[in-house]
């Protein structure tokens, strides 16, 4: 019972809450109970949150036995990656200089989540600041791979992947602002989405680079991602870069696309996101799935996008720069870490102390990268022609969708790596989010859907489908057509 | 493009408020060179004709009319403050410093 309880989907879930079949209580303890039987091996959540879950459970099944209408995703439990604010709740962004910080409100993805009744379960481990590709900057240790403990999940939300792929929840919440949704989920053999930027709200999102910063559903199937959509996405006041506009309509694409057909649906494929540099067992995972999207009708063509080629030094000026700005809100004075406050030193020494004492390696390179492009002198050169590379990679969407209607490639050039493997050498970690930058720079929804496994190390191997922004429901279709040709492609044993 | 030295790297740490050690000063010197060389390669492609993207969405200023309505307490806005005094946070001395 309990083993049919994890391995099932949140749609299942929701419908056997709703009919009374299984109680919220049962279905939550049964994932709290696999994250204790788990979590020492995979580090997946950071901070369980038992009681205030098992709260939440019981008031869904007071609803549903009172007979109310409850919300499509009422009773199902949930990990929230660490970086939403939770009103009493910790809320670390994965750093030293957030621990045991317990938020007075909730971010509007966090309210959206309670007001539908979905229950979390706690906060899921990632890299400092949402700042990498494997979720070993974490101040909290390492997350694992479930497929493989030796190998990272992904980051920076490799909690939230990693937590779908060992069953402890299943639905999660990322947050991806140079692929930090979609690169564990390929590599954790689960579905991410970053939905078109300014989608969901980031009020009480811990601000890393706000022009790209986008959260968005986890889940493992294409359904279950698109019914946490439709609960977290849409206009908010409190965050003025909300798009006030429809939410697309992605559960009803879903649903289309489960119907296996794709005919008339054009799809491009990226060619600077293949050959060297790419590991030949992903890219021949890439090639069967073009395959059988052209067996479910859709039409394919290579699309070129030259600018792409420059996406990854964009972002990896882009990005720290906003850091730079945006941590500076870490000042020792009104939350969080003080260090060396002993009397005698000022407010700046403390302030200096305290940074170095509270963020971790990446956090500083980052922030110092920041502080050197946005310098004057170094300005046009470095920020200034950063953003000249947005328009072009913007330019280049808006000509690959005049033909397409979506574009794919694979998600990220490798699969999981081993831990350690790139922990020095910072470049060489950057290259994961070689295929999924382009779309936080053009602010256009994407996503990873798993294509199975590596022939060569057994290991998941993830398609990313982009669409033009506000479209996103035309990647859920696409998606949701391909994980039903695909089929089950196995869990990890854990 | 650059090569950056361990004195503007100490520089830029000051800048940035972070008292890094002699250690991560030798560290970091070595990587912020590299990962800057590497980023440079944006002004292969950015033109003068080219126009800067700062926001993917185009937005001007987002105004709401200006009434009052419920917000943190005092008690909340202090209830994560490292020190706080008379409902106020505590902060080392800020005069005194050099200019």
């Amino acid at each position: 019972m309990t083993n049919d309880l994890i391995h099932a989907t949140a749609a299942e879930l929701a419908a056997k809450i709703h009919s009374g079949e299984v109680s919220s209580v049962e279905v939550t303890q049964a994932h709290l109970d696999r994250i204790t039987e788990t979590n020492g091996k995979v580090n997946s959540f950071l901070h369980v949150d038992t009681e205030g879950a098992l709260a939440q459970a019981r008031k869904v099944d007071e609803a549903v036995k009172a007979g109310e209408t409850v919300g499509a995703l009422a009773g199902v439990p949930l990990a929230l990656k660490d970086v939403m604010t939770t009103e009493g709740v910790p809320t670390t962004c994965g750093s030293k200089i957030l621990e045991g910080w317990l938020p007075p409100y909730d971010a509007t993805v966090t309210r959206r989540l309670k007001e539908a009744g979905v229950v979390i379960l706690g906060k899921t481990n990632m890299d400092e600041f949402a700042m990498g590709s494997s979720t070993e900057n974490s101040a909290y240790g390492p997350t694992r791979n479930p497929w493989d403990l030796e190998r990272i999940p992904g980051g920076s939300g490799g909690g939230s992947s990693a937590a779908l792929a060992a069953y402890q929840a299943p639905l999660a919440i990322g947050t991806d602002t140079g692929g930090s949704i979609r690169q564990p989920g390929a590599v954790t053999g689960t579905v991410g989405v970053k939905p078109t930027y300014g989608g969901v709200s980031r009020y009480g999102l811990v601000a890393f680079s706000s022009s790209l910063d986008q959260a968005g559903p986890c889940a493992r199937t294409v359904l279950d991602a698109a019914l946490l959509h439709e609960v977290i996405a849409g206009y908010d006041e409190m965050d003025s870069t909300s798009i006030n506009e429809p939410v697309p309509a992605v559960v009803a694409a879903a649903r289309e696309g489960l119907n296996g057909d794709l005919s008339g649906v054009r799809i491009g494929v990226v060619t600077q996101f293949q050959g060297e540099g790419y590991q030949p067992g992903v890219l021949r995972s890439f090639q069967a799935a073009v395959s059988q999207l052209k067996e479910l009708g859709a039409e394919i063509a290579d699309v070129s996008c030259p600018s792409f080629d420059y996406a990854l030094p964009a972002y990896y000026l882009i990005a720290p720069s906003e850091c730079s700005s945006n941590l500076a809100r870490f000042d020792a004075m009104r939350y969080g870490l003080r260090v060396g406050d002993d009397g005698t030193r000022s407010t700046e020494e403390v302030m200096s102390l305290t940074r170095e004492a509270g963020f971790g390696p990446e956090v500083k390179r980052r922030i110092m990268i920041g502080t050197y492009a946005l310098s004057s002198g170094y300005y046009d050169a470095y920020y200034g022609s950063a953003q000249k590379v947005r328009t072009l990679i913007t330019q280049d969407f808006q000509k690959a969708f005049a033909t397409f209607d979506v574009l794919i490639s694979p998600t990220t050039p490798t699969t999981a790596f081993k831990i350690g493997e790139r922990a020095n050498d910072p470049m060489a970690m950057y290259k994961a989010d070689l295929c999924t930058i382009p779309a936080n720079l053009a602010g256009t929804p994407a996503m990873s859907v798993p294509s199975g496994l590596s022939d060569e190390d057994g290991l998941p191997v993830g398609l990313q489908i982009m669409a033009p922004a506000l479209q996103d429901h035309r990647m859920y279709r696409v998606a949701a057509a391909y994980e039903a040709a695909r089929g089950a492609f196995g869990g990890p044993s854990l | 493009m650059p090569s950056i030295s361990r004195d503007e790297v100490a520089h830029l740490a000051k800048l940035a408020r972070l008292a890094v050690t002699e250690d991560e000063l030798d560290l970091f010197a070595g990587q912020l060179d590299v990962i800057l060389q590497s980023v440079a390669t944006v002004g292969d492609i950015a033109t003068a004709d080219i126009p800067p993207t700062s926001h993917a969405v185009p937005l001007t200023n987002v105004f709401r009319e200006d009434v009052v309505r419920p917000s943190l307490g005092q008690q909340q806005a202090l209830s994560g403050a490292p020190e706080a005094e008379d409902g106020r946070f505590r902060v080392p001395r800020i005069l005194g410093e050099e200019a």
